[in-house]
């Protein structure tokens, strides 16, 4: 099922050193150039009257209509070959930011992070899928994405076929996809080929109960190939079994990082779910 | 229960494996060049994109992409009688004129800017979920309006031959010209993707400018037509541009001087492309 590469690989690992990260928000007039320009030069008096904007700790407004959002402030940990990394936290924790930091689509502001080996992200169920093109034509755009030769797409191809299911619809838009055909379609298509660092948000739990039992079975094997797992979830169940650690983020930052069952423990007493 | 393999749980977790040392920070200016050339290296997925949007665009339609080339020619054909006669020019010299300066125009100018507004925000989804070279957006959009370019130049070759005029191997002296428009359409698609995905009201400014520019570049009238008042045609480097690819096509070979020109203009929109792009490259994938 899983394609493995022929060359040997690199060991893999994840190093995040006092990682930071902030993002702009822009609303009302920040989007445009003229109102920017004119707030600007209307800076140096506002200031005169308000001392600083500032609310909380996460949020931080720079113009009135700039704000920026600090997403992860100051974190820092290290992952082994074989790890199995659960996140948990509220929402707007900064889980899903720091999957997006560490698959690269984020550069670090502050600090840094580098991961070694293959990474394949599973961050959104239509990731790189075009919703007008038919499934068959999106496996052939992840195919080349991927860089694969016309043989290695023909297996991709089989072998998402084989798994999704999706019968005639396979040859329809997507955009005509039920959310659990896509979920099967796209779940298919990024666990076809057996990365060593595997990054999974927990949308891919939205299959049907069927589903969710081949998706295991799937996933067991590429969890097998992958060196290292990262999942963020709010199953907590799943991620007792699934994970051999959990980090717990709050506003941004790690609270708590340890053996799965000692930080769900902690974490379910302070906020029952 | 778990079904996954037994991993033994590693001890002492917070430390790291190999304790690797910072990476070297790297120069945005590097980093951009870097994505550059892994954008380069992935010029299969540019083709298929930019076919596949081509095929989205006519899904449904009898003629595909042809429709392009039937409503060029109709409005060839319109203006070419219309122009002609409030012009009082003879239409067999002001035709294949026209018809060749308004389809590098639209197809090579308009349309090339106009889409390289939105080349990093309409693909916003795939930048914020899958990691892959911004400057892949920029070829999908050159790959795209080529496909596009090549429906509509059938259009002025068309009534070069229904005219009689053929320049022949004198005609391949555009090529040059037409590389230089590939390069200058890449990075005018990094230059004004990444200031348009940070300020949304570029796009309609950026349109009054073509605009404006369409009428004051020799498209539709012809520089001749200015008896040697024509100094102001340094400052408008869309002039030189244009005439390179448009000159030899109809059988002129572009003085040198034209040629120094737009080889400067396109040197310096590539240098402040590459500066912007460098800038705002780690910041995009916020900004979409």
């Amino acid at each position: 099922m899983s394609q493995r590469p022929a060359h040997p690989r690199p060991e893999a690992s994840i190093t995040a050193r006092n990682l930071s990260l902030s993002f702009p928000v822009f609303h009302g007039g920040a989007r445009s150039l003229k109102k920017t320009l004119f707030a600007r030069a209307r800076r140096p008096l506002a200031a005169l009257r308000s001392p600083g904007l500032r609310t909380g700790g996460e949020i931080q407004a720079d113009t009135p209509s700039r704000i920026l959002v600090h997403a992860l402030r100051d974190v820092s940990f290290a992952v082994r070959p074989g790890e199995r990394i659960g996140l948990v936290g509220h929402n707007g924790a900064g889980k899903s930011t720091l999957l997006r930091a560490l698959a690269g689509i984020y550069e670090a502001g502050d600090g840094w992070v580098s991961v070694t080996g293959s990474v394949s992200a599973l961050l959104e169920p239509s990731a790189g899928m075009n919703p007008e093109l038919t499934g068959r034509e999106n496996i052939v755009l992840r195919a080349r994405q991927m860089g694969l030769d016309n043989a290695a797409l023909r297996r991709l191809e089989q072998d998402v076929e084989g798994f999704a299911e999706l019968g005639p619809f396979l040859d329809l838009p997507i955009r005509l996809y039920s959310s659990g055909m896509s979920v099967r379609l796209s779940f298919g298509l990024a666990t076809a080929i057996a990365p060593q660092v595997l990054l999974m948000d927990e949308w891919f739990l939205a299959g049907d109960a069927l589903f969710r039992d081949k998706a295991r079975a799937r996933l067991t094997g590429v969890i097998r190939g992958a060196d290292i797992l990262v999942l963020t979830s709010h199953a907590l169940p799943i991620l007792r079994e699934w994970c051999t650690r959990v980090l717990w983020m709050e506003h941004g930052r790690i609270r708590m990082d340890g053996p799965a069952g000692a930080v769900l423990d902690a974490y379910t007493a302070e906020i029952p779910s | 229960m778990s079904i996954l393999p037994e991993i033994p749980a590693p001890d002492g977790m917070c430390r790291p494996p190999t304790a690797p040392s910072a990476p070297r920070p790297v120069r945005p200016v590097v980093a951009a060049l870097r994505d550059i050339g892994a954008g380069l290296a992935m010029w299969r997925l540019a083709l298929s994109l930019g076919w596949l949007d081509i095929r989205l665009r006519y899904r449904g339609s009898a003629l595909g992409p042809f429709w392009l080339t039937l409503s060029s020619a109709v409005m060839i054909g319109a203006m070419g009688v219309i122009y002609g006669r409030l012009f009082h020019m003879d239409l067999r010299g002001y035709l294949p004129y026209l018809a060749l300066s308004m389809i590098l125009w639209q197809v090579g100018v308009g349309a090339v800017l106009a889409e390289a507004c939105t080349c990093f925000t309409d693909a916003e989804r795939t930048i914020r979920s899958v990691r892959l070279p911004f400057f892949l957006q920029a070829m999908r959009l050159m790959v795209r309006n080529a496909i596009v370019f090549g429906h509509n130049i059938v259009v002025p070759l068309g009534v070069f031959l229904l005219f009689g005029i053929w320049h022949g191997a004198a005609m391949l002296l555009a090529a040059p010209g037409v590389a230089l428009w590939l390069v200058d359409g890449l990075a005018s698609a990094l230059l004004l993707g990444s200031i348009c995905a940070r300020f949304r009201d570029i796009p309609p400014i950026v349109g009054s400018v073509v605009q404006v520019a369409f009428y004051v570049t020799p498209v539709m009238w012809s520089a001749s037509q200015l008896k040697g008042r024509d100094w102001w045609f340094e400052l408008n480097p869309f002039y030189p541009l244009l005439e390179v690819v448009r000159g030899p096509l109809l059988g002129q070979v572009p003085a040198p001087r034209i040629w120094a020109e737009a080889g400067v203009s396109s040197a310096l929109l590539c240098l402040v492309a590459l500066y912007v792009f460098s800038r705002s490259r780690s910041q995009l994938a916020f900004w979409v």
